[in-house]
């Protein structure tokens, strides 16, 4: 197989036995960029100089007799919200296609002490507000399995990287199911971790009590090391977990045997596309056979979890947004009479329709006379929707869904029907609710279309996660390979 | 019909947005079919529940008030899209 097919831990097993070198892979990325990027499109930005050099000097420390660490020399796309020091960080908004920052987020820190290889920055909805990528203010990137349809988004340009080969893994953000719903359109494993173990220092803030950052792979065990790498407390971010965590690749034995899981009935019912279902059902059987004991249960307030999630993330995102006015970096309207008129026209020309939209429902939300009906009532069901999950957890270990209602649809679908575009969130963001962790793995197809299977873990419970998930995928049973699209 | 384009005015003002007519229009629209969604949450008694604006258990976060390096004001300004004697350039105020 090419190189750039390859996972992180194969390259990486190459690399120390001196089969290959960093640059060759780097090298073999960017050929693969040049050859595909113009039907996909998942960057807005690429750092080939940069990355070579990087990869030269992974190079250098293996020749040198250096002990390497598993993500040394491997390409990674990093989501283009997260701040990259002298690396152009645009969020997809017009509002910042100039905005160059002067910091690295702590994720991008660790993965330079990893050293590893940032290719690009990837393509997205734009301020991660979409699940499509057609909010970007640049362009639309498209799904490698049919470039017809859409890889699903926010993070809909790391996931078609991965999947594409233009890059090995890399980094989305996942605020109702960003990085979940993207991996299940792209056919490749996304996680959302719990809120507060991976550091949001430097990633630019959507709804700050849901984002999370997270790996974007093609299998569990590239997941788990880049996992290892980004997580643990940081100082920098006053909602880090103070937590050590552990080592995640132990929990990639195979065994899960005893496992409890539960298959929650309201995520399986009206809304759901019945071969999804499907697919998700046969899943079971897979998991039955391997020793788990799985049954249905209940989370008896989920239809409540979708109009909760958006008056809580617009809330939130109204004041998160108040920062672009157009004073201290990216686009400024010059023509303005004075500074009330430059704020109302730097935003007007800088936001595009849907994250107006969202910024407007936010403030109605928090405004005098609705507080209490809608942003103090979100807030009560969101303490309902945790309270569901921890009572389902006193019984299981994990839980398990699907990740979106169906396959990935067509551009142009959904993008003139805001709530419809919302449904397709509605398997995730109560998991975002809650705070907890859940990953996407490849399940099955529905008409040739890859489709994601969902594991919900308890909070801090990524291990188990990781160990169910790997335990699916080496049995081989409906394991999703990569097309190895010709495109 | 829950919000009124004047309404949607006043909304566009408060979030420092300046809508074209016929954005407003079609925002109300949209906005309007959210709302009606929305009032689902209403069907929901909750008068013994608790809100959670955050789902750590975590308060009161503290570091040591020690001096620590910070960004340096050319890099601070290297965004602006205006500045002047090491400040940020605004159109006027009044």
């Amino acid at each position: 197989m090419e190189l750039y097919y390859l996972t992180a831990h194969q390259l990486h097993d190459m690399l120390i036995k001196k089969e290959i070198s960093a640059e060759e892979i780097t090298r073999a990325v960017f050929g693969r960029i040049e050859a595909v990027e113009d039907k996909i499109r998942a960057y807005v930005t690429l750092t080939r100089e940069t990355a070579e050099r990087q990869a030269r000097e992974v190079d250098k420390s293996i020749a040198a007799g250096e002990k390497i660490s598993p993500l040394a020399g491997i390409p990674i796309a990093i989501k283009d919200n997260m701040c990259t020091a002298g690396v152009r960080t645009t969020c997809a908004s017009k509002i910042l296609y100039n905005f160059v920052p002067p910091y690295n987020a702590t994720v991008i820190e660790r993965l330079n002490e990893a050293l590893s290889v940032m290719t690009g920055k990837t393509n997205m909805d734009e301020f991660a507000m979409g699940s499509s990528t057609e909010n970007s203010a640049f362009f639309t990137t498209c799904n490698p399995w049919d470039t017809d349809r859409v890889p699903g988004g926010s993070s809909g340009g790391s996931a078609a990287a991965v999947a594409a080969g233009e890059t090995i893994v890399a980094l989305g953000s996942d605020t109702g199911g960003s990085i979940r719903q993207p991996a299940s359109y792209c056919g490749v494993v996304g996680l959302k971790p719990t809120y507060g173990s991976v550091s949001r220092f430097g990633l630019v803030a959507y709804a700050s009590s849901l984002d999370q950052i997270g790996p974007i792979t093609r299998d569990v065990t590239d997941c788990a090391l880049v996992f290892n790498a980004i997580s643990g407390h940081d100082p920098q971010d006053s909602t880090s977990a103070p937590y050590d965590q552990p080592d995640y690749t132990s929990y990639l034995t195979g065994d899960i045997k005893g496992l409890k899981i539960g298959v929650p009935k309201e995520y399986m019912g009206e809304g759901i596309d019945p071969a999804v279902r499907e697919v998700i059902r046969e899943t079971v059987k897979v998991f039955s056979g391997l020793g788990a004991q799985v049954e249905e249960t209940s989370l008896p307030h989920s239809e409540y979890a979708l109009p909760a999630y958006y008056l809580l993330a617009t809330a939130e995102a109204s004041s998160n947004l108040a920062r672009y006015d157009g004073v201290r970096y990216g686009y400024r309207y010059k023509e303005a009479e004075d500074i009330v008129d430059m704020f109302m026209k730097t935003r007007s020309e800088g936001f595009g329709a849907e994250v107006k939209r969202r910024i407007m429902l936010g403030t109605y939300a928090l405004s005098a006379g609705y507080y209490d009906a809608f942003y103090n009532q979100a807030l009560k069901v969101r303490t309902l929707i945790k309270g569901d999950f921890d009572q389902a957890f006193e019984k299981y270990d994990l839980l398990l869904s699907p990740v979106a209602p169906g396959p990935a649809f067509k551009r142009g679908e959904k993008i003139a029907d805001p709530l419809q575009m919302y449904m397709v969130d509605i398997c995730t963001l109560s998991i975002n609710l809650a705070g907890i962790p859940a990953i996407s793995l490849p399940g099955g197809f529905v008409n040739k279309l890859p489709v994601g299977l969902q594991l919900i873990g308890k909070p801090f419970g990524e291990g188990d996660i990781l160990r169910a998930a790997y335990a699916f995928e080496q049995s081989g049973a409906r394991c999703c390979k990569l097309n190895l699209l010709q495109v | 019909m829950k919000i009124t384009e004047q309404a949607v005015e006043q909304l566009a003002l408060l979030s420092r947005l300046d809508l074209t007519a016929e954005d407003q229009t079609a925002h109300t629209k949209s906005i309007n079919v959210i709302l009606d969604y929305l009032d689902l949450l209403n069907k929901l008694d909750t008068s013994n529940v608790e809100p959670a604006a955050h789902v750590l258990p975590l308060k009161n976060v503290f570091r040591e008030d020690r001096l620590q390096p910070s960004l340096a004001k050319e890099l601070a300004l290297a965004n602006a899209p205006e500045e002047e004697a090491g400040a940020f350039k605004v159109p006027r105020i009044f």
